[in-house]
């Protein structure tokens, strides 16, 4: 691949994480526990869609074949969807949507922190904008994770089995694949596996703080990077893409 | 959005009085009268607290309710950037429902009071809401017509004599203005695009023009505390003053974008300037006020499993605060 395409499919990569698990947010918009959990979660979801629309966008600079943010939103097949399996999984109840959140920021926030200092000043501008929004949004997952898990009997059992559950959907966060490789040989990218220490230990102590029990190492699914989605993956798109699919070309 | 109906719930609240001395009411309504803004802690009669604890609620489930129809549209949204936008009115609607429900809860009444009454049917919220959602263009003609009418009705409030009330208004309003702009945008990309984005704008009038004029409430000849509210300076323009207002304000703007409204009766009249429309069915205002709207059980199912959903969630975030200053305390 040559610089820009690594760039543009790498960019890709990371817009599909922030537009699917903004997707999966919204779909949580007015079903929430309390009102200010409505304001946080809606603010939230608009970081991340505001997130891939500046990665698809600078996609799309970056391969120069004229495609718009919503080219990449709404006009692919699903399996050029990157995103990882984690942020596609359904929302399931507030704990599983909060153990969702926790598991793929504290990864997320780690992996944009390394590309606010790789070489090239598309992502790093990208990467440090986001930071900031990921960094709250962590505090208030975790924060969330902590109640959950200390709070009551009843509390605790649920999030940890939202922990149990959702644990098999992290090992490929972890796992590098070609791309990985070009955009941290290219452009002093995320060393994976270095980011994995560093997770491991956020979400220990996270977990820690909330009285749980980090699951037990497992078998791991994986696909999401290769474009192979778990079976929600096709709903949501459908979804997500209809007025883009049922009135081609035409402008909203 | 817009609480309507003022004085739809609760009949009567109102006229019931808090054992007031004459020589109280006068002094208040003197204040009124000087265009004084009353205050959480000032004296105020029981009917007036009442009748603004109604409102004030009514207007927060409004904003609350409000946000089912348009986050209908959310996960479809066209583009990304309406997407954007329209999660961050969404997003706007749930934070005038937070600051509303503080202004109510400075005349003593919990939010936990409030929300329940919402959930067991008690209260009321804007009967607009219970209209379906269809497509798109729904939520360019909510954002044109439905902020449109809330915008006439709320300018005045922004004057309102209660001053927690007036000043949440304020915010409100700016927001507002913004979204009704932002609807109004909808509307013309869609009637400047195909022939099915335009028929697409034509059928989402036609559905929302007449519930959007029943925002304003009966007819004044129907509105039976209209004459109190307006001596407290709550109201400043009777129900059928700011509907007239609204329609000859939008009429124009139909025109511009090509759409026809749906009302062969409509008309100018040269020597007033004011646009003559027909009857409202009033029977279907009524209906949907009282249940029986296309979603009024939807939209309350909904509330309510919201709600349930999030009990345990709520009761571990008491237990841990508990368990918390249990520990600082001990410390």
């Amino acid at each position: 691949m040559t610089d820009k395409n690594v760039l543009a499919a790498y960019a890709t990569r990371l817009g599909d994480n922030a537009l699917i698990i903004g997707q999966r947010m919204i779909e949580l918009v007015a079903a929430g526990p309390e009102l200010e959990e409505e304001l946080a979660n809606a603010n939230f979801a608009l970081d991340y869609i505001g997130q891939a629309r500046m990665f698809f966008s600078y996609a799309g600079e970056c391969e120069g074949a004229g495609r718009s943010e919503d080219d990449f939103a709404f006009l692919r097949p699903e399996h050029e969807y990157q995103n990882l399996l984690l942020v596609e999984q359904p929302n399931g109840h507030f704990g599983d949507a909060i153990v969702r959140q926790v598991l793929f920021d504290s990864w997320y926030l780690a992996l944009l922190e390394v590309l606010t200092r790789c070489s090239d000043e598309g992502i790093s501008d990208i990467a440090a904008r986001a930071c900031k929004e990921v960094r709250y949004h962590l505090r208030h997952s975790s924060q969330w994770l902590v109640r959950l898990g200390d709070g009551t009997d009843e509390s605790h059992a649920r999030v940890q089995q939202s922990l149990n559950d959702l644990w098999k959907f992290t090992g490929e966060m972890f796992v590098p694949d070609d791309l990985d490789d070009e955009m941290r040989s290219a452009f002093n990218g995320p060393h994976l596996e270095v980011l994995e220490t560093q997770w491991r230990a956020d979400v220990a102590a996270i977990v820690a703080e909330a009285t749980l029990d980090l699951p037990d190492d497992q078998w791991m699914a994986s696909g999401g990077k290769q474009g192979r989605h778990t079976e929600h993956f096709g709903f949501l798109l459908a979804e997500m893409q209809i007025m883009q699919r049922t009135f081609p070309g035409a402008t909203w | 959005m817009y609480t309507q109906g003022l004085d739809q719930s609760g009949r009567g609240d109102s006229a019931k009085s808090g054992g007031e001395s004459k020589e109280q009411l006068d002094a208040f309504q003197a204040r009124i009268d000087a265009e004084e803004k009353i205050e959480a802690k000032d004296w105020m009669p029981e009917a007036y607290r009442r009748t603004l604890i109604r409102q004030i609620s009514q207007h927060a489930h409004s904003e609350i309710i409000g946000m089912q129809p348009e986050g209908n549209w959310l996960t479809r949204a066209p583009s990304l950037k309406r997407k954007a936008i329209l999660l961050a009115k969404i997003q706007d609607e749930a934070g005038h429902g937070l600051y509303l429900y503080g202004a109510a809860e400075t005349l003593g009444v919990s939010r936990d009071q409030m929300v329940a009454d919402l959930l067991s049917g008690k209260a009321k919220y804007s009967s607009i809401f219970n209209y379906p959602t269809l497509t798109w263009a729904d939520i360019g003609a909510i954002g044109w017509l439905v902020d449109g009418a809330a915008i006439m009705n709320q300018i005045p409030l922004c004057r309102c004599s209660y001053g927690p009330y007036s000043r949440a208004m304020i915010r409100v309003c700016k927001e507002e203005s913004f979204h009704q702009r932002q609807g109004f945008e909808i509307m013309l990309t869609l009637c400047r695009g195909t022939e099915e984005q335009k028929a697409m704008a034509q059928d989402a009038l036609n559905r929302f023009w007449w519930p959007s004029l029943m925002m304003f409430g009966p007819n004044d000849s129907a509105s039976k505390h209209s004459a109190q509210s307006m001596a407290w300076k709550i109201k400043r323009f009777s129900n059928d003053e700011l509907r007239q207002k609204f329609i000859d304000v939008t009429v124009p703007q139909a025109d511009f974008l090509g759409l026809t409204i749906p009302d062969d009766k409509l008309r100018q009249n040269e020597e007033t300037g004011h646009y003559e429309h027909s009857e409202i069915d009033w029977q279907e205002f009524f209906e949907v006020i009282s249940g029986n709207g296309p979603c009024n059980k939807e939209r309350m199912a909904k509330r309510r499993k919201a709600h349930d959903d999030g009990a345990w969630v709520r009761e571990a975030a008491r237990a841990h605060a508990a368990k918390k200053a249990d520990a600082s305390a001990a410390a």
